[in-house]
C-alpha cells in the first residue's frame, strides 16, 4: 500500500474574555481535550508516548486575546474515511454540526470561527505567517499623545529593542517590523471615549509583540522622554500569511535577510492583495473549493 | 456583591501564572446567591495547581451547591506576587467562580491536607479583610472553618479558627449550612449563638468554647468545654458507604496545568494495613469500598466528560480494591474511552501489583514506585510495614524482567528504635534490587527516596519523640555517603529542617498559635516551598514565645500524659493506640483486620459501622504483603460487610452522544 497522507483539517479560533490568561501551552492541551471529546479520528505520533498530530500557529502572549487563532490538525485517514469525513484523502467539508460540536466542549471564551480542509502539502502556519494585525487600547494616555507617537515610530529610521535571546541580551531594530500603525478612537463601556491603535507587525525574522512596541524607547534625543506607554487590552486581529504560489520565494528572501543581518531594504513589505488568511471567518463551501486548487 | 474581575484583570497582566486565578474549568458552577442560603467560600490554602485537583474540596463544592440551601465557590492561595499586587491595590482575596470579594462569604472553610500551610491560613484570612484572630470578629465577618486530615489537632490554629470539622465532609457540611442558613435568617446577629449551635453538630469542634489547662512543668493537663451544651468528646464524622456519594460527578478540569491532572475516581475510603506510622490509615477507618460498577460508570463517564486520556484509581492502596483486576480490564480495554492510561498511586510491594501495573502500563513504562519504608524486617516489624524482603525482591525481578528500567523506592528514617543498621538496610536493599535489576537490563537503576518520619496524631507513635534535626541530617549523612558508593543507585532525601517544623505543628498545643502568627507576621508564607521555607523565622519565633523544639517535638511522652487532641476522636480507643504502640516496641506486627478477625480499634465498633468489602479475602489470596500466612482457617473468617450490589447512582450519560450513531473512536 502506498503511503498516502493523512488528511489534515484547518481550524480558526477567537479568545477572549478570562480565558485569555492561559498560555500557549494551555490552550494546546485544552484543545486535546476538546479534539477528544468530540470524538474526531486525530492521526497520533507513534512511539513510547503517543502524541496527537496537532500543529498550532504562532504563540499568542498570555494575556492577549484574539479573533484569529489557528490550529492544524492530521486525521487517520483510515477513521476519517470510515466516518465519512474523507472521501479520496480529502476531507470534505467537515464544518456541518463539528463547529457546533467543538464549541459546546471548549471554555467559555474560545469560539471556533471556521473549519476547513488544509491543501496537501502546504507548508505549515508557522512558517506560513509572515504578519499580524493588533489592536489594543492605550492605558492612561490621550489621543493627541499617543498620535504623537505614532508619527514618530513611524518617522523612525530605526526602533531598537533588547530582547534576551538564548540566555543573552540583544538587540533588534524593530522598525522594519512596524508596517502599519493607526491610531483612532474607540468607545469603553461608561468609562467614555478610549483610544485606540491598528498596528500590522510583521512576524520574521522574529515576530515584533504589541507590547515591545510600546515599550521601546524611540531613539529622538531631540523630542525628550518617550512616555513608556501600556495597552489595556491586547488583541490579534488578523494573521497573515502570503499566497502559496509566492510563498515560497518570499520565504527565501526572508531567510536571506537574516544572513545579511537587516538591511531594511531586505523585507519586503508585502502588497496586501498578496496576503491571504490562513482561514477566513466566512470560509464556507466556496472557499473550500478555492483551497482545494 | 458584584463581581471584582474588572479590577483583577487589570492585574493579572503583571503576574506569574495569571491562569491559576480565572476559573473557568470545566465543571465549574456559578451558583445563585440568596440571602436565604449560606455562601461558602472552600479555600484550599496553597497554589491553584496543588489544590485545584483536591477531591475532598471538589466533593463538598458539589453537594452543597445541590442543596438548595447553600452555594459554594473555591479560593487557592494567591502567589507571593497577586498577594503583594492585592494589598497595593486595596483588594480583596476572591472567589474564582464568580470573582466574588470573600468577606461577602459567611463561611470561609479551609482544606488543611499538611501543617505547613498553616501561615497561608492567616494570610487568606488578613487578605479576605477577616480579623486573623477568632476573638476580635464580629457578626458582620464570615465563620472560618478547617476541614483535613490536619483537623484532627487544630489546637495550634485555635486562636485563628472558629470550627473544626472532624472526619468526612460529605454530611457534616449539610447540617453546618442549616445552622448558618438559620443564623443568616436572624440576621446574623450574635456570633456566640451560631458558634454554639455549631457545637452541636457532631464532628464540629469550636475551639473557643473549651479551655486548656497546663501543669507547673508547662506540659498540657486538660482540655475542658466551657459550655455545659458543649461535648466533652468532639467524635468524627464517617460515612458509611461510598455508593451513596459518587462525587465528584463532574470532576473539575483545569484549563492550566494542575499536578494529578487526570480524572481521578476514588474506588475506596480508609485503610486497615495498620501501618503504624499513617495517620491516613489510622483516621479514615474502616474501609470503605466503592462498588466495582459504580467505579466502571465512575471512570466511563468521566473520561468521556473530561476528554482525559489518564485516569486514577485513587484510595490508600488501590491495590486491595476487591474488584481491582476486573476494573482494570475494563477500562483499558473500553474502546470508547480510547487510548487511556490509569494511574494506581500507593502501590502495593508484591509481583501481583507488578502484574495489574504490566496490564495499565503497556504504553508508557518509564518508572515503578514502591514504599518498603523501613530497610530491615525488624524495623518493618515495627511500623507494621510486613513487606517480606522476597515480596520486595519478587516484585523488582518481576519488574525489570517485564521491560521497566526504573525502580523508585520510598523510605522513612527517623522511625522509633531505628539504629545505624536498620537506615543502612536501605542501601543494601537498594543495591540488591540493583542486582536483581542488571540481571536482566544492564542500565536497571533504584532510586531511593528518603523523608524524615514526622509523628502524627491519632497514631501509634504520637508518644514518640521525633528524632532531631542533628540526628536526621545525621541519618541522611550515613546514607549519602553508602549511596556514593552503591552502583546505580540514586539517593533523594526531604529537607530535615521543614521535617521539624511539620513536628512542631502536628502535635502542637495552643501556644503554637503565637508562633504561627509570629512566623506569618515577618512574611513566612508557603513555607512547604523550598524557595520560602526559612528555618530560622520559625526558630526566632519560638524564642520569642518560649516554644522549644525539646519539649513540643523531640520529647517522648508519657503514658499518662494529656494530649492536646485528647478532647477529639478519631474513632481509635486511646488503649488501642497505646498497645499498637507497645507492640511496636517488642517488634510485633498486626494483621489486617479487613481479612482476620476484629481487634476492636473503635473505629468500627464505636460508631456501629463496618469494613464495606465485596470480598472477605485480599485480591489474588496469599499473604499479600501483610507479611503473614493468611490460612483458610483466618482468611474471611470477618465479620465484613459485604457490599450490597445495587444499581449506580451516577447518571448514564452526562452530555449527548457527539458522533452521529455508529461513529466510534
Amino acid at each position: 500500500m502506498s503511503v498516502v497522507a493523512n488528511p489534515r483539517i484547518r481550524i480558526r479560533f477567537s479568545k477572549q474574555g478570562k480565558v485569555r490568561f492561559t498560555s500557549h501551552r494551555d490552550v494546546a492541551r485544552i484543545w486535546e481535550r476538546a479534539l477528544r471529546r468530540v470524538a474526531l479520528p486525530v492521526a497520533y505520533s507513534e512511539g513510547f508516548s503517543p502524541r496527537p498530530k496537532i500543529s498550532y500557529g504562532l504563540a499568542l502572549p498570555t494575556g492577549y486575546a484574539s479573533e484569529a487563532e489557528y490550529l492544524d490538525v492530521e486525521l487517520d485517514r483510515e477513521q476519517a474515511e470510515a466516518l465519512g469525513l474523507v472521501s479520496q484523502g480529502i476531507p470534505g467539508n467537515p464544518q456541518d454540526g463539528l463547529i457546533g460540536r467543538l464549541n459546546q466542549v471548549l471554555p467559555v471564551g474560545i469560539r471556533v470561527q471556521a473549519i476547513a480542509p488544509v491543501q496537501p502539502g502546504s507548508s505549515s502556519l508557522q512558517q506560513a505567517v509572515v504578519a499580524c494585525t493588533w489592536e489594543f487600547e492605550v492605558d492612561a494616555a490621550g489621543f493627541d499623545e499617543v498620535e504623537a507617537w505614532v508619527s514618530r515610530v513611524l518617522d523612525a529610521d530605526e526602533i531598537i529593542v533588547e530582547r534576551e535571546r538564548k540566555g543573552k541580551q540583544v538587540t533588534d531594530d524593530v522598525r522594519p517590523l512596524v508596517e502599519a500603525l493607526e491610531v483612532g478612537r474607540g468607545r469603553c463601556g461608561a468609562s467614555g471615549e478610549t483610544v485606540r491603535v491598528t498596528a500590522v507587525l510583521g512576524t520574521r525574522p522574529r515576530a515584533l509583540r504589541p507590547v515591545e512596541l510600546l515599550e521601546a524607547m524611540l531613539a529622538d534625543p531631540a523630542a525628550g522622554p518617550h512616555p513608556p506607554l501600556s495597552a489595556r487590552t491586547v488583541c490579534r486581529m488578523q494573521q497573515w500569511m502570503l499566497r502559496e504560489s509566492q510563498e515560497s520565494q518570499e520565504y527565501q528572501e526572508s531567510q536571506q535577510s537574516q544572513e545579511s543581518q537587516e538591511s531594511k531594504e531586505d523585507i519586503k513589505i508585502t502588497q496586501g492583495d498578496a496576503r491571504v488568511e490562513p482561514l477566513s471567518v466566512d470560509a464556507g463551501p466556496a472557499a473550500l473549493v478555492e483551497t482545494r486548487v | 456583591m458584584s463581581s471584582l474581575w474588572p479590577e483583577l484583570e487589570r492585574l493579572l497582566g503583571e503576574v506569574q501564572k495569571p491562569a491559576r486565578y480565572i476559573g473557568c474549568e470545566d465543571g465549574m458552577i456559578l451558583p445563585a446567591h440568596h440571602p436565604d442560603k449560606a455562601a461558602w467560600l472552600l479555600i484550599y490554602p496553597d497554589t491553584y495547581e496543588v489544590g485545584l485537583p483536591n477531591q475532598g474540596l471538589q466533593i463538598l463544592y458539589e453537594i452543597l451547591n445541590e442543596r438548595p440551601d447553600a452555594v459554594a465557590e473555591r479560593s487557592y492561595a494567591p502567589w507571593t506576587d497577586l498577594a503583594a499586587a492585592l494589598r497595593r491595590e486595596g483588594l480583596p482575596l476572591f472567589s474564582l467562580d464568580t470573582h466574588r470579594a470573600a468577606g461577602d462569604f459567611d463561611l470561609l472553610a479551609f482544606n488543611l491536607s499538611a501543617e505547613l500551610v498553616y501561615t497561608n491560613l492567616l494570610e487568606c484570612l488578613d487578605l479576605a479583610g477577616v480579623p486573623i484572630r477568632t476573638a476580635d470578629r464580629g457578626p458582620e465577618h464570615p465563620l472560618v472553618l478547617v476541614g483535613g486530615h490536619c483537623s484532627y489537632n487544630p489546637e495550634p490554629l485555635a486562636d485563628f479558627i472558629d470550627a473544626a470539622v472532624l472526619g468526612d465532609g460529605e454530611e457534616a457540611v449539610s447540617e453546618i449550612s442549616e445552622v448558618v442558613a438559620a443564623w443568616k435568617a436572624q440576621g446574623r446577629t450574635s456570633r456566640e449563638d451560631v458558634l454554639l449551635a455549631l457545637a452541636g453538630v457532631t464532628g464540629v469542634y469550636v475551639p473557643s468554647l473549651y479551655t486548656v489547662g497546663f501543669r507547673d512543668d508547662g506540659i498540657l493537663d486538660v482540655v475542658r468545654p466551657l459550655h455545659p451544651a458543649v461535648p466533652e468528646l468532639v467524635e468524627k464524622r464517617t460515612v458509611a458507604d461510598l455508593a451513596d456519594w459518587p462525587y465528584p460527578k463532574n470532576q473539575l478540569v483545569s484549563l492550566t496545568e494542575v499536578v494529578h491532572d487526570r480524572l481521578n475516581v476514588e474506588v475506596f475510603r480508609g485503610c486497615t494495613r495498620g501501618c503504624r506510622f499513617c495517620q491516613a490509615g489510622m483516621i479514615t477507618r474502616p474501609v470503605r469500598e466503592r462498588p466495582a460498577e459504580q467505579v466502571r460508570t465512575m471512570v466511563a463517564e468521566g473520561l468521556r466528560r473530561t476528554g482525559y486520556d489518564e485516569v486514577a484509581l485513587t484510595s490508600l492502596s488501590t491495590a486491595d480494591f476487591s474488584g481491582i483486576t476486573e476494573v482494570l480490564a475494563d477500562t483499558v480495554s473500553d474502546d470508547a474511552c480510547g487510548q487511556v492510561s490509569v494511574s494506581l498511586p500507593s502501590l502495593r510491594v508484591d509481583a501481583f501489583t507488578v502484574g495489574i501495573a504490566a496490564q495499565i502500563q503497556r504504553a508508557r513504562r518509564t518508572g515503578l514506585t514502591f514504599a518498603p519504608e523501613a530497610g530491615t524486617w525488624r524495623m518493618r516489624q515495627v511500623i507494621n510495614k510486613l513487606v517480606r524482603e522476597e515480596d520486595l525482591y519478587g516484585a523488582v525481578e518481576s519488574a525489570f524482567s517485564q521491560g521497566w528500567r526504573r525502580v523508585k523506592l520510598y523510605f522513612l528514617t527517623g522511625l522509633p528504635t531505628e539504629t545505624d543498621e536498620d537506615t543502612l538496610g536501605i542501601i543494601e536493599m537498594a543495591e540488591k534490587c540493583v542486582e536483581i535489576g542488571r540481571r536482566h537490563q544492564k542500565g536497571a537503576s533504584v532510586t531511593i527516596s528518603v523523608g524524615a518520619f514526622v509523628p502524627k496524631p491519632f497514631t501509634p507513635f504520637q508518644w514518640f519523640g521525633q528524632n532531631t534535626e542533628q540526628e536526621l541530617n545525621r541519618k541522611v549523612g550515613l546514607l549519602r555517603d553508602a549511596a556514593r558508593k552503591a552502583k546505580g543507585v540514586q539517593l533523594k532525601w526531604h529537607d530535615t529542617r521543614a521535617s521539624v517544623v511539620e513536628g512542631l505543628l502536628s502535635r502542637g498545643d495552643r501556644r503554637m498559635g503565637a508562633v504561627i502568627e509570629d512566623v506569618w507576621r515577618n512574611g513566612g508564607v508557603f513555607q512547604e516551598w523550598g524557595e520560602h521555607f526559612a528555618l530560622s523565622l520559625w526558630t526566632d519565633a519560638m524564642d520569642r514565645h518560649g516554644v522549644s523544639f525539646e519539649e513540643h517535638v523531640y520529647r517522648h511522652r508519657h503514658e499518662d500524659e494529656a494530649l492536646p487532641w485528647d478532647h477529639l476522636c478519631a474513632g481509635l480507643h486511646k488503649d488501642f493506640l497505646w498497645q499498637d504502640w507497645r507492640d511496636a516496641l517488642d517488634e510485633v506486627g498486626l494483621e489486617d483486620c479487613r481479612w482476620t478477625p476484629c481487634y476492636d480499634c473503635g473505629a468500627c465498633t464505636g460508631y456501629g459501622i463496618e469494613h464495606v468489602v465485596a470480598s472477605a479475602t485480599p485480591p489474588a489470596g496469599g499473604s499479600q504483603g501483610t507479611g503473614q500466612e493468611l490460612g483458610p482457617d483466618r482468611v474471611g473468617a470477618v465479620p465484613v460487610g459485604l457490599s450490597q450490589r445495587r444499581p449506580p447512582i451516577v447518571e448514564q450519560s452526562v452530555e449527548p452522544n457527539l458522533l452521529p450513531a455508529g461513529a466510534e473512536r
